[in-house]
């Protein structure tokens, strides 16, 4: 059975200028969630994904679905209930939201205060906690004493203070720079095989994607439009918006604009090659063009690795008589598709 | 200057009236202002409590009163106080009347100060199981200690600035010091020997607030 279970998960707003149609944040949505994956929530500002995550651990009641964790159906719990769910599932936050006028200790400390652990286990439990995420000299530092990556180190520490299995991060890197990012994503990592904690990882970052999810759904106007393992839904999106959505993150194929910027730079024909998931086909396509005596040029894209596995978007400006360049394209080998560019001054 | 000296007894007692009316009108005022203060600010929409009737009433409520110079307000308030300290006249009068007027006032410095406390930190506490009350108590008090020690510190020096009219209703003080033995008698260095006292005492008191709001907010 699924750790996190939602069917036709509904969540209306009313809207805030009087009069005004409500405002639905999340329309529809069918999600399950295995215990111990990584669960990524992709999409555009205002899609619906904060929302989405607030439902889940019940800080904002569903308008109309159904919404199980562990078992426990949330639609309708009273809020003691629901408190009680809320100690077994941590949060964390893009602005860390640490509690300023407490010490590291004291954040951290809190979820277990109010869960009612003793006092004497609290103090092991936060020392074990902040030797965890790496910062058990400094206990007794206030958060504006903090850099960005500790701070989020110490949202960590609280959100696990409880031990709880299942973990929500509302885009938990975005206020972090790369380095750091890259710091905070080894942590959730271990989070998550070290300590088998589930995670729901709301992000607009492919990094983040890339290195901590299983599985993905991107989001578009309060709805998934598309869901299924990372690799697949980032190397071949299949709908529209996700398409869209994807070529954000992904150098695909070159848009309109990329192409008239290629066309006035590269002489020959544009064609980009889409490699999926085979290590030793580039190597081929580039001894194929080369034995057939076209000259090539890599102008635009870009090599994916998630989780080990490659994909990515070659496009070549390729010089040479055109009926040859159709022969070439003709004897690639399988797994690399094909897009042929238009050669025609589309834009004028 | 040898006008004051024999005066000096009177001087010590009216301003330990003062502090008297002044710290017991903090007390009652200030509890009466932070419940009222947590009431606007918890009904708000999307806060703790949101309840659109309640919050309607507190704050027609706050601010039907809130504008009423002190003065009238004293007046007007007798018949109340009678009611409920058993006399219209004197420093209980004065501490009642001085302690409700203060409730107003302080109410909505205690719900702006409340409002700056950011909802993340309020949506961390909730994530984690934290009852709305636990909130109040544990996190949004704390988040907002240093401004309410500003603030109350503001409404310290306000009420010694009200008490100065007790002397309308029979009570002591330093107002009616200066009023009775400076004023009345035409002795300008009396007056000022009151003032004097007030300006002390207002440097003294918003040093200690600056003192402790500093340490509320660490810096
Ligand atoms: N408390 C609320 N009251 C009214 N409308 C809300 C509320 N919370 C969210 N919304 C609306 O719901 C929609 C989805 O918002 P949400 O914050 O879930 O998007 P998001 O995908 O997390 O966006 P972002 O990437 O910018 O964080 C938006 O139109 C937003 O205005
Ligand atoms: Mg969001």
């Amino acid at each position: 059975m699924p750790l996190v279970s939602l069917r036709d998960v509904r969540k209306t707003f009313p809207s805030a200028t009087r009069g005004a149609p409500p405002v639905t944040a999340v329309d529809g949505v069918d999600l399950d969630i295995e215990a111990g994956e990584v669960f990524g929530i992709v999409g555009y500002s205002g899609a619906g994904k904060s929302t989405l995550m607030r439902l889940v651990n019940g800080l904002e009641p569903v308008t109309s679905g159904s919404i199980t964790v562990g078992g426990t159906e949330l639609n309708g719990l009273p809020e003691r209930e629901l408190r009680r769910l809320r100690i077994g599932i941590g949060m964390i936050f893009q602005q860390f939201n640490l509690f300023t006028s407490k010490t590291v200790r004291g954040n951290v400390s809190y979820p277990l205060r109010v869960a009612g652990t003793p006092r004497t286990e609290i103090d092991r439990r936060v020392d074990e906690l902040l030797g965890f995420v790496g910062l058990a000299d400094k206990a007794g530092s206030h958060p504006e004493q903090l850099s960005g990556g500790q701070k989020q180190r110490v949202g960590i520490a609280r959100a696990l203070a409880t031990s709880p299995r299942l973990l929500l991060a509302d885009e938990a890197t975005s206020a972090l720079d790369p380095e750091t990012t890259h710091e905070v994503l080894g942590l959730l990592k271990r989070v998550n095989e070290e300590l088998g904690v589930t995670m729901i990882v709301i992000t607009h970052e492919m990094d983040v994607v890339q290195t901590l999810a299983d599985k993905v759904a991107v989001m578009d106007g309060g709805r998934v439009v598309e869901q299924g393992d990372v690799f697949d839904v980032f190397s071949a999106p299949q709908q529209p918006s996700s398409r869209r959505f994807v070529s954000t993150v992904v150098r695909g194929v070159p848009s309109a604009d990329e192409q008239a910027v290629l066309r006035a730079r590269h002489p020959g024909r544009l064609v980009t090659l889409s490699f999926h998931d085979a290590g030793s086909t580039q190597a081929e396509v580039f001894s194929a063009l080369s034995r057939a005596g076209l000259g090539f040029e890599l102008v635009f894209g870009g090599v994916n690795d998630i989780r080990g596995r490659v994909f990515g978007h070659l496009t070549l400006a390729l010089t040479g008589p055109d009926a040859v360049v159709e022969q070439a394209l003709g004897t690639l080998p399988d797994g690399v598709t094909v897009t042929r560019l238009p050669n025609g001054d589309v834009r004028g | 200057m040898d006008e004051l000296i024999p005066l000096l007894p009177k001087l010590a007692t009216a301003t330990y009236e003062t502090l008297y009316i002044v710290a017991l009108s903090l007390v009652f005022g200030g509890v009466g202002g932070l419940v009222l203060g947590l009431g606007l600010y918890t009904t708000r929409p999307g806060s703790l409590y949101p309840n659109r009737p309640v919050s309607a009433v507190l704050n027609i409520l706050v601010n039907v009163f809130r504008p009423i110079p002190f003065i009238i307000f004293l007046a007007a308030a007798q018949p109340l106080a009678r009611l409920v300290v058993g006399v219209g006249i004197g420093n209980s009068a004065i501490i009642f009347t001085l302690s409700l007027a203060a409730a107003f006032g302080i109410s909505r410095i205690v719900e702006q100060n409340l409002m700056t406390v950011q909802p993340g930190v309020i949506e961390a506490a909730r994530s984690v199981g934290a009852s709305r009350l636990r909130i109040i108590g544990t996190v949004v008090l704390p988040e907002a200690l240093g401004p309410l020690i500003l603030g109350y510190t503001f409404v310290l020096v306000a009420l010694t600035d009200m008490s100065a009219v007790a002397g309308l209703v029979g009570g002591g003080g330093l107002g009616t010091f200066a009023i009775q033995y400076g004023y009345r008698q035409f002795e300008p260095v009396v007056t000022w020997a009151a003032v004097i006292v007030i300006i002390v005492f207002v440097q003294a008191v918003q040093a200690l607030g600056n003192w402790l709001a500093r340490k509320a907010f660490r810096r």
